[in-house]
């Protein structure tokens, strides 16, 4: 856990974030290394949100200071892998896989397409190395959520990026998806050193993967290992109120968040609560 | 001549045809321009889902062509003024779909109103304002025709240049902004560049029926390709066959020109959803193979 300075791909030093008057968070002292993988967890309304826009350089800090890659977040650019929150899918449904992807290499360039053969192998080898070659060419609208989502980590790696942000990737996937998309994120990890900033509401899928977790509540954050941060006292310090956190089977789960219990909505059979799903 | 016989001659009438087709060169011209600019920017239309806005610029610009009319000034350039202007609107007051919206329900009925004021106060021939609101063939005169092609190559050049990051902003807004892409300011300069393709529709389909050249094709293109290629390509296609179908369907007759080219190109739009289901059904099929895992 040696916190070197110089070789950090992301820093934040006495962040804060705030609304007007509410303060989303403050005093957020990380340091995210190469080949790291960070999982920020936390309720809806913690900041998760406003964390992932602060290191896409969309939202600026109110005190403190952010650098990605050594420089100012917004030029970060192609070396910052981006996976969003699946949002709906109007405009995007017309287009093909490969289309997407072929976004993530030169969308962002102004004027008429050049060398495009390089290009489309290029898409063609980046489509195979996240499994979705099967599919290129259907449009997103036919696609399953977990295929998307290839798709989608394959534009983000398309710049072949030091980072990759990846916004709740594993929102309403399956467990074999699920278990896919972590798979693609961390093979990339071990192959490329590429450090992931993993936000999501669920930690068990990755836990085996995770180095580090920043949890984001609204008494306060927490940064640590999981071992560290997902105990009953440090949870039940950061709601300010009494949360079981047990160990069962390997995988985490979150009792007694400010709502109290109730039967999740889904994943029955994973026996799994985070606090925001116990409250839903 | 029974009643039918009267109504069918009035609709389709193929008399002197050669000699008509002379008269429409210039329009038939500014069609093909039209139909080019037309099914571009439906592209983007559709991608972004402005169809109400283009409806809400066009009224704009017939108040514009009608003010233009009145004061006895070039009526494509009063069109064009008017267009900008409510592009330009649009374009600052609603960045998101529901605050746009508003602001195009709340422009349109204004920008109507205007163009019949004008319209009212005008003492010149009765075909000309009619012809504004729903189109006519030879409306298009030399100077006029200079206006029109020179807008389309205006038109044409910016939509070559942001053409690309224009697609990535429309499709996938927060990984473009995420990787630099001006998303506002492509916004912005898209509402431009609709606004002088909406002022040059508005010349041969009249205001009411801009959105049968402007989304129609576009629309009808969504539904058979997904290729970045083959859609505005066909787009094209589509509006340039509705337009120049439409001219010469309605030369011989009386009746304007808009709903040749409206039932051309909504013909065109059924076949393609048609084709469009066999289409989905046959991806369908494909999907239910398992996948790998």
């Amino acid at each position: 856990m040696s916190r070197s300075g110089p070789d950090a791909v992301i820093s934040l030093r006495g962040a804060q974030l705030s609304y007007g008057s509410r303060v989303v968070w403050r005093g957020l002292d990380l340091e995210v290394r190469p080949g790291e993988f960070l999982a920020v967890l936390g309720p809806n309304g913690s900041g998760k949100t406003s964390f992932v826009r602060a290191l896409l350089g969309r939202q600026p800090l109110s005190a403190g200071t952010l650098t990605v890659l050594g420089g100012p977040a917004r030029e970060a650019g192609r070396h910052l892998g981006y996976v969003p929150q699946q949002a709906e899918l109007s405009a995007q449904a017309m287009l093909r896989a490969r289309d997407l992807v072929r976004f993530g290499i030169d969308g962002h360039r102004f004027g008429p397409r050049l060398r495009t053969g390089a290009v489309r192998r290029r898409v063609d080898e980046i489509l195979a190395s996240v499994g979705a070659s099967a599919y290129a060419d259907v449009p997103l609208g036919m696609l399953s959520g977990g295929e998307r989502q290839r798709v989608r980590i394959g534009q983000a790696l398309a710049t072949d990026p030091r980072v990759l942000l990846c916004d709740e990737p594993l929102l309403s996937l399956d467990l074999n998806h699920q278990r896919a998309v972590t798979e693609l994120v961390d093979a990339r990890r071990r192959s490329h050193g590429t450090s992931v900033v993993f936000v999501t509401h669920e930690i068990n899928p990755v836990l085996g993967l995770v180095d580090r977790v920043l949890y984001l509540a609204p008494g306060g954050h927490r940064v640590g290992t999981p071992d560290e941060v997902l105990t009953s006292e440090s949870l039940s310090e950061l709601y300010g109120t009494r949360v079981d956190v047990l160990r069962v089977q390997g995988r985490v789960v979150v009792v007694g968040a400010p709502d109290g219990p109730a039967a999740p909505p889904h994943h029955t059979h994973q026996l799994v609560l985070e606090p925001e799903e116990v409250r839903r | 001549m029974t009643l039918a016989e009267g109504v069918w001659h009035q609709i389709f009438s193929f008399e002197n045809y050669g000699e008509l087709l002379a008269l429409v060169r210039n329009s038939l011209v500014a069609g093909a321009a039209l139909g080019l600019v037309g099914g571009l920017a439906g592209v983007f239309v559709i991608m972004r889902d402005l169809p109400f806005a283009v409806h809400g610029i066009s009224e704009l610009s017939f108040a514009g062509a009608s003010a233009a009319l009145l004061l006895g000034v070039n009526i494509v350039g009063g069109s064009i003024v008017g267009s900008l202007l409510a592009a330009g609107a649009i374009g600052v007051m609603g960045a998101r779909a529901r605050d746009r919206n508003s602001a195009i329900g709340i422009l349109m009925p204004f920008g109507l109103g205007l163009g019949v004021l004008f319209l009212a106060l005008y003492k010149g021939r009765a075909a000309n304002k009619f012809g504004l609101l729903t189109g006519q063939i030879v409306a298009v005169d030399t100077p006029q025709m200079a206006w029109l092609l020179s807008t389309s190559a205006v038109v044409l050049v910016a939509l070559a240049v942001i053409w690309r990051p224009l697609t990535f902003a429309s499709a996938d807004p927060d990984v473009a902004a995420a990787r630099g892409v001006p998303v506002r300011g492509l916004s912005f300069v898209f509402m431009i560049v609709l606004g002088l393709a909406v002022a040059l529709s508005v010349q041969v389909v009249g205001a009411l029926l801009v959105l049968t050249l402007v989304v129609t094709p576009a629309a009808a293109a969504a539904r058979i390709t997904a290729s970045p290629v083959l859609l505005p390509l066909l787009s094209v296609v589509f509006a340039v066959v509705s337009i120049e179908g439409g001219i010469l369907l309605a030369l011989g007759s009386s009746i304007p020109i808009s709903p040749y080219v409206t039932t051309v190109s909504f013909t065109i739009y059924v076949l393609c959803r048609v084709a469009g289901a066999y289409r989905t059904r046959r991806w369908g099929d494909r999907r239910t193979v398992p996948q790998p895992a």
